[in-house]
């Protein structure tokens, strides 16, 4: 069988996602995606003010995650993480 | 109340904030700082302001060659995104047009970059027609790094997020390309008077 034909759509990985985003955001760590550094979220270096949270490596200070309230929704930027690793809060 | 106290510079401080205050604005005093990362502290000798991207040939100064362009000292008010309006801010710097003097480009966009990686969008011709500079003094000292220093790019028509502290150069753009706020929510455009904050306002 192809993969065309084994591919479901994306609301079949909700149960998965409903569970990574339930998670204890303190719990949190992100791998830069600039130096490979691992850190908690509680380690990384806030920026950004009022404006949004800018979330830093403490190694090397890019950028790994951002974030914003706009207007009633949330937008979640991470280009500058190579993964997450979030434990399972229950 | 007290702007009043603080000393008329202008005829403009007589009047008042009555109707220089964008929508959604309050008046501040100070000068509050904010800051997407950390203050670099690049040495002058190792400073350089460069047009890149679709120019006929690239365009550098160094330092001594910045200070040595014609500079104009100019008096504005500026409007931060988070609300906070500061009038008759006086600045001195490089109009964007003296540094363009001569360069022969197609683009219609320009991408501000900067020392730590900040960067903002705008046209072209929010840059040009006196209405854009590099400035690198405020009040008639030297810009602090706080602010931007040594140099930041002084686009007060627009909100204060497009004036991008610690400007390094412009890349000059065929296509328009988000800047570090635009792509994380706020407009693209930004013009205070409009209250253009966010994505999806008119
Ligand atoms: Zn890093």
């Amino acid at each position: 069988m192809d993969a065309e034909a084994l591919r479901l759509d994306g609301n079949a990985a909700a149960g998965l996602l409903d569970q990574i985003f339930a998670s204890e955001v303190t719990t949190v760590r992100g791998t830069c995606a600039g130096c490979g550094r691992t850190s908690s979220i509680g380690a990384l270096l806030l920026y950004g003010g009022a404006m949004g949270a800018v979330l830093r490596c403490p190694g090397c200070e890019a950028v790994v995650l951002r974030a914003a309230a706009i207007r009633g929704r949330y937008l979640l930027d991470l280009r500058g993480a190579a993964h997450l690793e979030l434990r399972d809060g229950a | 109340m007290s702007f009043i106290s603080r000393g008329f510079k202008g005829r403009g401080r007589r009047e008042g904030a009555a109707g220089r205050l964008p929508p959604g604005q309050y008046l501040e005093h100070g000068f509050p700082v904010l800051s997407a990362g950390p203050t670099p502290h690049t040495p002058l000798d190792r400073w350089d302001f460069t047009m890149v991207g679709q120019v006929d040939q690239v365009r550098r100064w160094t330092w001594d060659e910045f200070l040595a362009l014609p500079a104009e000292t100019i008096t504005r008010d500026i409007h931060c995104v988070t609300k906070w309006s500061k009038l008759d801010s006086t600045w001195t710097g490089v109009s964007v047009d003296t540094l363009l003097d001569g360069v022969e480009t197609s683009a219609d966009y320009v991408l501000a970059f900067c020392d730590g990686g900040y960067t903002t969008n705008l046209p072209l011709e929010d840059v040009t027609g006196g209405k854009a500079w590099i400035a690198y003094a405020y009040e008639g000292q030297p810009l602090a790094p706080a602010h931007g220093g040594p140099a930041r790019l002084l686009v007060p028509h627009l909100y204060f997020w497009k004036s991008a502290k610690w400007v390094r150069g412009l890349e000059l753009l065929a296509a328009d390309q988000p800047g570090f706020w635009e792509s994380l929510g706020y407009h693209n455009r930004g013009d205070p008077w409009r209250e253009q904050r966010y994505w999806g306002d008119e």
